[in-house]
């Protein structure tokens, strides 16, 4: 009887994989992966594969959305699927899950350090204080949203922070940088005006998370748009209202200004 | 200086005094004998020599015109006739009759005021008549009618003087009946052709005689000389009595409006912008001291000049070195050379004026169609429409690689010059796909890029255009994404056909484009008996397909119905069955589930999901391959009647009707156009060459079900596709 497993690598490099994952992926008949839902910017596939000394298939989107090579695989061997970050956290590791459940094939997940809990720590903020997280994509034509402008409109009103994902675009190879990020936002609000994000908003730039050195920076956005932030994956964080302790954490942590101290 | 140069001269004068300005076409079914008679009416008017008239045809000048005995061109000329003291200048526009270049009528029909309608005296009232009649109403043209060929109703068909007048009634009548149709409510008394006031006359443009009703009395000519002319072979005695471009110029001049009085009742039907501003002004009076208004109905290829545009000038006055906008391109052009048009020849003047015909180069971006203008905030003319879809394609390629980059360039200019091709590329081959009206539109075509262009091509044999709809509606249907996260649910129905007539008859406005006014499409739609809910849910109409959104108040949807859009168009361009286009269509979105995140619902996600659905909802409402139709006329004698119905059947034919005249039998059948190829030589030995034949288009229906499976596989296996179509499980996936 098969079994597939989801096995979080968390964050960075090849070393953020927990002490079970590295055991479980070494018992699995076959490993796959994927890098098109976030990636690990401080390894690459040999350093992984050398550590779990196992042989690791890369699917493409497409493969791994149809996901018949991995059901099929999992109905007979042990299957894992090595994942960035926390499995479940993207989209397509459910419907795999779900479909393994009902194809009769047991699951199971084993976990890794995320992005969801990484950020806020890093930058000091309370997790209790996030609310509904959002991504930006990569605007293409006829699809430029302005939601993640409505995510962040609705957390401020209910002082909940927003952390905001930026996208992979697996193709090209290209991790969306803080910077156009950033710029992104300014044009929703130009396209909106409603005041939400402006170039005086206070926001939150993290890159390279879970490396030795991550860069956590807090400013207000017009500081920030020419900043450098490394080469690792970068996301942003739009804090609402500060608790005394953040606002601290903030200034100490990620040099926002002095004055946010006097805000709270 | 010869005749021709003398007039040319007072051509140039002429052409300033508005006044004496007419602007017609010649139209009629083929073979009723337009070009002959647009001939002898210009070397009546001293153009070219009278010998040569009616027998080497000058405007078929085009070496593939001769050689076919059919006009492909609309062609131009403007010739001087002297009327009641006066002379005037008569710009003239023989138009094609042959119904695969009906796109060039409809356009000629913007740039005239009046049309000469002529019927075969013989044949009477054919389909085409009906078309060019209602071509010319719809524009505001009034007809005059010309019954031609009388000699042939006497010598050959052999009628009694009674016959023959009863037989001028009948045409007489249903010419009529036809203009009362369709005829603008303000001219519905005044545009009926009558013997009485001379807007009928009748004769034969091949000996080069007619007559009318104020010629019989200045002449005491009457019909029953007439027969006796023609009965006694001395129809050279009637052509000098009553000259053909005497009585056909004189009814011109007295029946037809000058541009001035013209424009005024055709700017308001064909122009909808402010008829207060300065060029609504200046176009309504004929104004040559308002601004610029020139309407392209022709791109005529030039070996010295290159591209040339032909339109009738509404306002202002052309001249060289003019900067003109070309409505909806971004740059200005600059005016060459203007012209105005005498058979083969363009003269070059120094300046038109408006209410003529001019020939104009450097506007580089015009396409037949096209508002040229010096006010760039000038609204457009509403758009010619000619229902056309194309219905025969060939596959070519450069006969050398080298030439590839150069036929591009001229396939780009074909189609400028002829909006009834459409050119695409097949991507996975790499071959142009050259799409037209029939074989032989498509023959000439090639011929042209071949000679005029110079460039070697290597061609398929023709294939026929199908589409894809469904029998019923189907759906709703759920479509997911790839990451599973989002769902479509569509429902797939055929169009109302009054709503589809009105989509191809270019009535429903933001058909083939953006939707301007979503409420007067809404109210529009609502008349037609659509709901108010799905009225106002159009959001796209592309071909002949509708798209609606239905769904109330679901979140993030406005976000991803620009994707749902582009998904319903790829779906439309390449159905499920066959990857042929639809025809007539209503895709309804009902309810979509989205994920929360955008980064999850974006192009790679919607796109696949909408079509998937759309696919599945059409499965259900079990698809169906449709057929291009062409109704067949042959005219053949009684004893070879069996052998052509013989030869229509062999081709899925349905013999409609059998009528029968004297001893000639009118056969009228309808055919699949695929089983017409090699029509042409096959009744013409069947019927050892004696029958004559036409065809017209007759739209798209079912192929039949036996056959549909064969037909679906044949299609599929020749675009590299696996023979079976996908059915609903795929889909569902």
């Amino acid at each position: 009887m098969g079994e597939l497993i989801f096995i979080g690598l968390g964050l960075y490099d090849e070393n953020d994989v927990s002490l079970n994952g590295l055991d479980i992926a070494k018992e699995c008949d076959i490993l796959y992966t994927e890098f098109y839902t976030a990636k690990l910017t401080g390894t690459t596939l040999d350093k992984i594969q050398n550590l779990i000394d196992k042989k690791i298939k890369v699917l493409s989107r497409e493969e791994m959305e149809k996901g018949d090579i991995i059901i099929d695989a999992a109905k007979q061997s042990r299957v894992g699927v090595l994942v960035a970050g926390d499995p479940m956290t993207a989209t397509t590791h459910l419907s795999l899950r779900l479909r393994g459940k009902q194809n009769g094939i047991n699951t199971r997940l084993v976990h890794g350090a995320s992005i969801i809990t990484a950020a806020p720590a890093l930058a000091g903020l309370h997790i209790y204080k996030f609310g509904r997280t959002a991504s930006l994509p990569f605007p293409k034509e006829k699809y430029f949203p302005t939601s993640p402008y409505d995510m962040v409109k609705k957390n401020l009103e209910n002082e909940l922070h927003t952390l905001i994902l930026l996208d992979i675009d697996e193709q090209a190879q290209k991790f969306m940088r803080a910077n156009s990020g950033l710029r992104l936002l300014l044009d929703m609000e130009d396209e909106r005006r409603e005041g939400v994000i402006t170039k005086d908003t206070l926001v939150c730039v993290l890159g390279g998370v879970g490396s030795k050195n991550p860069v956590i920076r807090a400013d207000y956005l017009n500081e920030l748009l020419e900043e450098e932030f490394g080469e690792g994956l970068h996301c942003l964080i739009i804090p609402a209202k500060l608790h005394f302790m953040e606002a601290e954490a903030l200034f100490e942590f990620a040099g926002a200004p002095r004055e946010i101290l006097d805000e709270v | 200086m010869g005749r021709k140069e003398d007039n040319i001269k007072k051509a140039q004068v002429l052409m300033s005094q508005i006044d004496l300005i007419r602007n017609i076409g010649i139209a009629a079914h083929i073979d009723h004998g337009k070009t002959t008679l647009s001939d002898n009416l210009i070397a009546g008017a001293g153009m070219k020599s009278e010998e040569l008239a009616g027998k080497q045809l000058l405007l078929d000048y085009d070496e593939q015109e001769q050689a076919r005995g059919i006009t492909i061109n609309a062609a131009n000329a403007s010739m001087v006739h002297k009327y009641g003291g006066k002379e005037y200048l008569i710009n003239l526009i023989d138009t094609p009759g042959h119904v695969d270049f009906g796109g060039d009528v409809t356009r000629a029909m913007r740039a005239v005021d009046g049309c000469i309608v002529v019927v075969c005296a013989v044949e009477g009232v054919m389909p085409q008549t009906e078309t060019v009649v209602r071509q010319s109403l719809k524009e505001k043209v009034k007809p005059i009618l010309f019954i031609n060929k009388v000699d042939r109703l006497i010598n050959e068909l052999k009628v009694t003087p009674e016959q023959m007048q009863q037989r001028f009634v009948k045409i007489i009548t249903e010419v009529n009946n036809l203009i009362k149709k369709m005829v603008p409510e303000e001219f519905k008394d005044e545009w009926i052709v009558k013997v009485e006031d001379g807007s009928v006359a009748f004769g034969s443009a091949y000996y080069n005689w007619a007559i009318s009703h104020p010629y019989m009395q200045s002449t005491e000519i009457n019909f029953n000389d007439i027969y006796n002319y023609c009965k006694d072979k001395d129809q050279k005695t009637l052509a000098k009595k009553v000259p053909i471009h005497e009585v056909l110029l004189d009814m011109t001049i007295r029946h037809m409006p000058s541009p001035i009085v013209a424009q005024k009742y055709r700017i308001p039907h064909i122009w909808h912008g402010d008829g207060e501003s300065e060029i609504g002004k200046a176009m309504a009076t004929c104004s040559s001291k308002g601004p610029v208004s020139l309407m392209v109905t022709k791109i005529i290829m030039d070996p010295h000049a290159g591209e040339i545009a032909v339109g009738r000038l509404f306002s202002g006055r052309l001249e060289r070195g003019q900067e003109l906008k070309v409505v909806g391109m971004p740059k200005k052009n600059r005016v060459q050379q203007v012209a105005m048009s005498v058979g083969a020849d363009r003269i070059t003047v120094d300046h038109l004026d408006a209410g003529n015909i001019a020939a104009v180069s450097g506007l580089k971006d015009a396409i037949a169609g096209s508002t040229a203008t010096s006010d760039e905030g000038m609204e457009a003319f509403e758009r010619i429409v000619h229902y056309s879809e194309p219905v025969v394609t060939v596959a070519i390629e450069a006969k050398h690689m080298k030439d590839l980059p150069k036929l591009v360039e001229i396939l780009r200019t074909v189609a400028k010059a002829d909006p009834s091709i459409q050119v695409e590329i097949n991507q996975e081959t790499g071959e142009h796909l050259l799409s037209g009206m029939g074989e032989l539109h498509l023959e000439i075509t090639q011929y042209r890029i071949i000679h005029e262009h110079g460039i070697d091509i290597v061609s398929s044999e023709p294939i026929v255009v199908y589409r894809e709809c469904i029998e019923r509606p189907g759906g709703p249907f759920e479509g997911k994404s790839p990451n599973k996260h989002n769902r479509f649910y569509l429902e797939a129905e055929p169009l109302d056909p009054e709503v589809l007539k009105a989509i191809q008859s270019g009535e429903i406005s933001g058909a083939g484009g953006k939707i301007k006014d979503s409420k007067a499409l809404a109210r529009q739609l609502q008349d037609m008996g659509m709901s108010k809910l799905e009225s106002k849910g159009v959001k796209l109409i592309h071909n002949t397909n509708m798209f609606i959104d239905v769904t109330k108040g679901i979140q993030y949807l406005h976000e991803t119905i620009e994707l749902c859009i582009q998904a319903f168009q790829e779906a439309m361009d390449r159905g499920p069955l066959a990857n042929e286009k639809c025809m007539g269509l209503k895709v309804r979105l009902v309810d979509a589930k989205l994920h929360e995140d955008s980064i999850h619902r974006g192009p790679a996600q919607v796109i696949p999901a909408v079509r998937s659905a759309i696919y599945g909802a059409m499965c259900v409402g079990e698809r169906l391959l449709l057929e291009p139709k062409q109704t067949v006329f042959i005219n053949a004698p009684q004893d070879l009647m069996g052998n052509a119905t013989r030869e229509m059947q062999q081709r899925r034919a349905v013999i409609e009707d059998i009528k029968q005249e004297e001893d000639l039998a009118i056969i009228v059948s309808k055919a699949p156009v695929a089983e017409m190829f090699g029509f042409a030589s096959a009744i013409r030995s069947a019927t050892a060459g004696r029958a004559l034949w036409t065809t017209e288009h007759a739209g798209y229906e079912k192929v039949p079900r036996e056959l549909q499976p064969d037909v679906v596989r044949e299609i599929r296996l020749r675009k590299g596709l696996k023979p079976e179509p996908y059915d609903t499980k795929y889909y569902e996936a």
